[in-house]
Formats: structure tokens, sequence, C-alpha cells
């Protein structure tokens, strides 16, 4: 019996360390092929360059794109609508959620529907006309294109708002009862008595709202059209179009450098990222 | 009192219902507007009925192949990304050391999936002299043009699709913990053997997630745009010209508004139907506790 169990769990090993390697070799390739001279690229399955034949000259070459910096410029650019986005989108989700959540009011039950519906609605159908009304709105070409729905809980948030009004059911009612009974109205309530609960899922709700942006590339490549606006994940598209399409040592490299502020980030909250997706499902 | 928290509980909704009138509501509704009329980009727009709808369903050869292209990624990819997830999420569900390790790993492609770097890898690990033809060559087999041939270029997407089976799996997994461990003694007491304990207790009491899943994954599919544009460009000969990338080139390329928005519509009425289709047969497979 007990050396069955034994057999048991290392094939399931086996098929864990197998899935594992295949999930992750595509991006240790993307590091190791950043070190490696153009010709040591393909053809081969090391992700290590040849002895002696290593080279950092890619990064020197990628730090380059378009005669901007990498870092200092698109990253930059990147961040200029990333942070107002995440930020309005935290304030906007948390304080609609806590009201659909918690306060009684005449239209609640048609609030949740909607937000379940606009959750449920594909993005795509209010690309073309959010497109106009933004063009009419004089926002093309402003990085508040890409967050001013943020700030009226639109957008993405309606996941988030689910995300909170989930979480939100398991916190005591009494505690909002007591904090009345202490003299605070909705907002202070909010902000001193529920907030801090709310720390967790406030994190999942940023950090996710953060990769999702960096990843956009769809609203980027519609809304911004000025050189001097262009965001990373624009950058690694032209450096794909550009002449340097067979310098493939430079893509990886810039590759490498877009991804990794993004590795950074998961591992540092990965526990807010592996939480927050398994309870999006669950029905607590 | 009572009447003054009231009166900050519709002011702290204000904003939502601003956002969700001119944000959600009211494009959607406009859209369909657009969608019968020809919208320029320069000069206005002029109402001509259902012609757009017309003349993409009986006289578009370019919807047609990206139709056929989007159905064969979304048919096959959905039912193949569910399956990897239920698989490695049943795996994971045993006692295992490290299980949490297993876990973050399995959820990274999942959180850089979208991103353009994972596109431009994507379609560098299936060049020609890539890694994934070497691979092939070990084992004897000849390289594949995998973005050149139309057949693979879907395959490539697809398997795009599957090595970001993460959060799916995750949201598996949660289900699958909370599957009552008294029913499986029961069912080991009365000697059911493992297999029919996944056929008879777990997957039954997971279906309500399978549903989730399922839908989930669908949707998102159905408006897949990143990594046809980016690693196969829409072709070879349409074969990944997914409609999301058409819609985008119809509006955003060629700016005609009016014809992308009946395009969007078709798009919609298909995601619908599919949907529907998944939740009324849900009566049939899936079952609630409750």
């Amino acid at each position: 019996m007990v050396k069955k169990n034994t057999i048991n769990s290392a094939i399931r090993y086996i098929i864990l360390i197998l899935v594992g390697i295949i999930l992750i070799y595509p991006l240790f390739w993307i590091i190791g092929s950043s070190f490696k001279q153009n010709i040591d690229i393909f053809g081969t399955l090391n992700i290590f360059p040849p002895k002696g034949r290593g080279t950092t000259q890619n990064f020197g070459e990628a730090w380059n794109i378009n005669n901007r910096h990498i870092l200092p410029f698109y990253f930059l650019n990147t961040l200029k609508f990333l942070v107002p986005k995440t930020i309005f989108t935290i304030i906007s989700s948390t304080i609609t959620a806590y009201v659909v959540a918690r306060k009684k009011f005449i239209g609640k039950k048609f609030v949740f529907t909607m937000i379940i519906l606009t959750l449920l609605m594909p993005e795509l159908a209010f690309r073309i006309p959010l497109y106009l009304l933004f063009r009419d709105l004089g926002l093309l070409d402003r990085y508040a294109s890409l967050y001013i729905q943020d700030i009226f809980a639109a957008g993405t948030c309606s996941f988030f708002i689910f995300m909170e009004i989930q979480f939100m059911r398991s916190i005591p009612r009494e505690l909002d009862e007591a904090a009345v009974m202490d003299g605070c109205n909705e907002l202070q309530t909010l902000f001193y008595i529920i907030s801090p609960i709310l720390k967790p899922i406030i994190i999942t709700v940023g950090l996710l709202c953060f990769m999702w942006g960096m990843n956009d590339f769809q609203g980027p490549l519609i809304y911004l059209r000025s050189p001097d606006k262009t965001v990373m994940s624009m950058a690694l598209k032209q450096l794909m179009d550009g002449d340097s399409m067979i310098n493939y040592g430079k893509i990886f490299a810039a590759s490498f450098i877009a991804l990794l502020p993004m590795i950074a980030i998961f591992f540092a909250g990965s526990k807010y990222f592996v939480d927050g997706v398994a309870s999006s499902g669950g029905k607590e | 009192m009572k009447t003054k928290n009231s009166y900050i509980t519709y002011l702290m909704l204000a904003p939502w219902f601003l956002g969700f009138v001119v944000f959600k509501a009211y494009p959607i509704i406009i859209s369909f507007w657009y969608s019968l009329m020809e919208y320029p980009i320069l000069g206005d727009p002029e109402f001509i009925g259902i012609a757009n709808y017309k003349h993409i369903l009986t006289d578009d050869p370019i919807f047609k192949a990206s139709i056929i292209g989007t159905l064969k990624y979304v048919l096959i990819g959905t039912p193949c990304v569910l399956i990897i997830s239920f698989i490695v999420a049943y795996v994971l569900n045993f006692k295992l050391k490290g299980v949490n390790f297993f876990r973050t790993i399995y959820y990274i492609p999942s959180i850089l999936g979208g991103n353009v770097a994972v596109s431009i890898l994507w379609g560098l690990l299936f060049n020609i002299n890539g890694p994934v033809n070497t691979i092939l060559n070990i084992f004897g087999i000849k390289s594949i043009y995998w973005v050149s041939d139309p057949t693979f270029a879907v395959i490539t997407l697809i398997l795009l699709k599957c090595w970001q089976f993460g959060s799916t799996m995750l949201i598996f997994l949660a289900a699958l913990q909370n599957v009552p461990t008294s029913l499986y003694e029961y069912a080991a007491i009365e000697g059911v053997s493992k297999l029919r304990q996944l056929f008879s207790i777990t997957l039954p009491i997971i279906t309500p997630m399978v549903l989730f899943n399922c839908v989930n994954v669908l949707v998102k599919a159905f408006q897949e745009f990143n990594s046809a544009y980016l690693i196969t460009k829409g072709g070879p000969n349409n074969a990944t010209y997914f409609l999301n990338l058409y819609i985008y080139d119809q509006a955003f390329q060629s700016g005609n508004y009016g014809y992308a928005s009946a395009l969007t519509w078709i798009l919609l009425v298909i995601i619908g139907i599919l949907t529907a289709v998944v939740f009324s047969s849900s009566k049939y497979w899936v079952y609630y506790s409750d």
C-alpha cells in the first residue's frame, strides 16, 4: 500500500514537472537568447549560449528603439496612463462595490444586474462607438483616453466591482452598524472601517488592473498616435516591424526587459493574484 | 439622519451611473444605429438601412474566410483549454508537497499572456528553425511551416491559447478544493474506483464551474486580437484573419465605421447564440447542490 502511494505521487510529480517545463521553457528561452549572438539562437534547444560566445551587446542595442530609450522613455510613457488608471480603478470600484454590497437604496437590483450585464458584454461591442465619442470629445492621442472610463467605474471595472462585492459579503454587517452608531456617514464608514479589511482584495484589484494595462496593446494602438506618446507594447511591435527584423538578439533582449517588471511584480504579489483569480469564480 | 445618509449613498453611486450611461448604454445603442449607416471618416454619415448587413452576409468573401477562421479557433481552442485546465487542476488537487509552487508557476503564462513580447516570442518559438521544430526533428518529424501554412497557423495560435490555461485552471482548482472529502471517504469504503469517483462525484459537483469557465473562455476567444495581429498578421490566406482583426481594419484602417459596426453586431449575435446554446444545454449537465 505504501509502495503504491509512493509510485502514484511520483507519477504525479513527473506530470507536474513536465507541464511546468513546457510552460516555463519559453520564458527561459527569451532570457537565454537575449545573451546569445544572432547565429546561435535558432536550431538548438539549449538556452545557454555556446561556451565563450555569450554577449551582453543585445541589451545595449535594445536600450535604443527608434532613437528613444526603452526604460526612461517607453516604460515611463506606459506608467503615464497606467498609474492613473490603477488609482482610479481602485477608488471607483471600491466605492461602487461598497454601495451595492452594503447599502439599501431604490434601484439596487437594477444596478447589480447592470454590473453583471456589462461584465458579460464583450468589450469589443463598445470599441467603435467609444472611439467616435472620444474623437468628438478631443481625447484622441491623449493618455486620458485610456483611463477616463475608470474614473467612472466603467471599462474593465465591472469585473473588479464584482470581485469586491463577493469579498464584502464575508465582512460582518455589525461593523457598519457600529460605525453608524458612532456617528460615521457612509464615506467615513468605508474609509475608516471597511477599507482596512478590504486591503487584500484592493491589492488584488490594483495588481490585476496594472498587469492588464501593461498587456494592453489594442488600446494604445487605436488611441495613441504621436511618436512621443508611444508606450512599451507599441515599441515592441515597432521593433518587430522595423529594419532590425533580422536582429533577433535585440528583439529578445527588448522582450526580456519588457517582461522583467511584470515577472517581478507577479512574484512579489503572487499570493494576491492566485487567491484573487481563484475566488472570482467561486460563489462564496 | 436617515435621509442624509441615503443622499450620500446616491452621491457615491453617481460616478458609476454616469459611467454606465456614457460609456456602456449609450455606445451600445448608438453602435446599432451606426451599423445602419454608411459612415466614412470624412463627410456625413448616411442612413442606408440594412445594406451593410446584406453586403456582409451575401457578398463579402473576406467575412466568410474570417468567420471560418474565428470559429475554428474558438471551437477547437475552447475545449482544449478546458480539458487541459481540468486535468492539471485535478492532478494538483491531490495533497502533494509544493502544490503552491506549481500553482504559481502555472499561472505565469496567463498573467503575461496578452503581452506583445509573448506574441513575438511565440512567433519565434514556432519559427522554421525554432525550438518546436528542433524537438520535432529529434523525433524524426520534418520541420513544419507553422506560421506560413494555413492549417498550422490556426494551430499555432490555439497552442498559445492553451499555454495560458492558468487562470481557468485556478478556478477549477478552487472548485475541486470545495468538494467535501467525506464523499470520497464514503466512496472509498464502498470500494468505488478512483476513476468512477472522478466521473460520479468530482465532475458532477464542479459542473457549475465548467459552465462558468466555458462561457468565459468562449467569449474571450471570439475577441482574440493580439496573437493573430502580431504572429500571423491574419494570414496566410486570411486563415487567421479573425473577426476582431477584420473589424479593426475596417474601422481604424479603412475608416468604414458603419460597416465595422455591422460586423461587430454580427459577431455579438454569434457570441450571444453560442452562449445561449451553452446555457440552455446546461440544465441537462450542470448539477446544482442547492
